[in-house]
């Protein structure tokens, strides 16, 4: 297993392919709000990204991607932005996760709504793909080339 | 005991099949699931999302207004469930390759 290195063509066919996932991730995301979707679908998307590269090459390329030691405070991140928000709109003076009260400037509360549920999309899609990052990290741990 | 296997499958057959023929016509407007009152006689909130999500939080898909902010600790709930699981994964792993590492060494 030492002496393996990663084949070029499919290391190459896996870098064209890899930011046109990551490109339909996003989009699933931010477009949840007018088609089917969200943060998990998309976040599935952008962890199958990231684990093209890492199943095509060893850990050595792939981490210059995705550093496999950045997954879990990120998982921890994306779930303090969701509590965040919704804590943050209870010490405002509404109930916890009622986006109305979000101290953003300039909008009306159906507006603020809108912008809510996109912030919390984005704190599922961070966990969800790094959750999915590490549990394949994990899993290979040791026993991978390169 | 090959043809007790086959006996309960077929039985759970016809009872599956018994049910489904007293199913209700799928989009029927009679239908209990259609109604704005419950069998309890309560309202029922699946109106006012159909009703009001679009006012409420300017978003065309129902099912998004629907997870992200009438059930968001619903959502919140699921995705530390999902947490919960790659934490898990992380630490189960982690200790099983250092005990591995050992008996290599012996």
């Amino acid at each position: 297993m030492t002496n393996r290195s990663p084949s070029p063509i499919i290391l190459l066919g896996t870098r064209f392919l890899s930011p046109y996932i990551m490109i339909f991730g996003f989009y699933v995301i931010f477009h949840g709000h007018y088609s089917p979707g969200g943060g998990f679908q998309g976040g599935t998307l952008l962890a199958a990204s990231l684990l093209l590269i890492r199943i095509a090459s060893g850990t050595k390329i792939a981490s210059l991607q995705f550093k496999d030691y950045l997954a879990t405070p990120y998982a921890a991140l994306g779930v303090v932005i969701y509590f965040g928000t919704g804590l943050l709109a209870m010490i405002m003076g509404g109930y916890f996760l009622d986006y109305e009260q979000l101290p953003i400037p300039g909008l009306e509360a159906a507006d603020l709504r809108y912008w809510g549920i996109l912030i919390i999309e984005l704190g599922i899609g961070l966990t969800v793909m790094t959750v999915l990052t590490l549990i394949y990290d994990n899993m290979v741990k040791g026993e991978d080339y390169a | 005991m090959k043809y007790l296997k086959l006996l309960l499958i077929i039985a759970f057959t016809l009872v599956l099949l018994f049910a489904a023929s007293d199913l209700p016509y799928r989009g029927e407007t009679s239908n209990q699931m259609n109604q704005e009152v419950s069998m309890t006689g309560t309202k029922v909130p699946g109106n006012y999302y159909i009703q009001e999500a679009y006012n409420d939080a300017h978003t065309p898909n129902i099912v998004t207004v629907i997870l992200g902010d009438y059930r968001s600790i619903d959502t919140l709930g699921e995705q530390i469930v999902i947490f919960t699981a790659g934490l898990i994964v992380f630490l189960l792993l982690r200790n099983r390759k250092e005990e591995n590492g050992e008996d290599n060494d012996e």
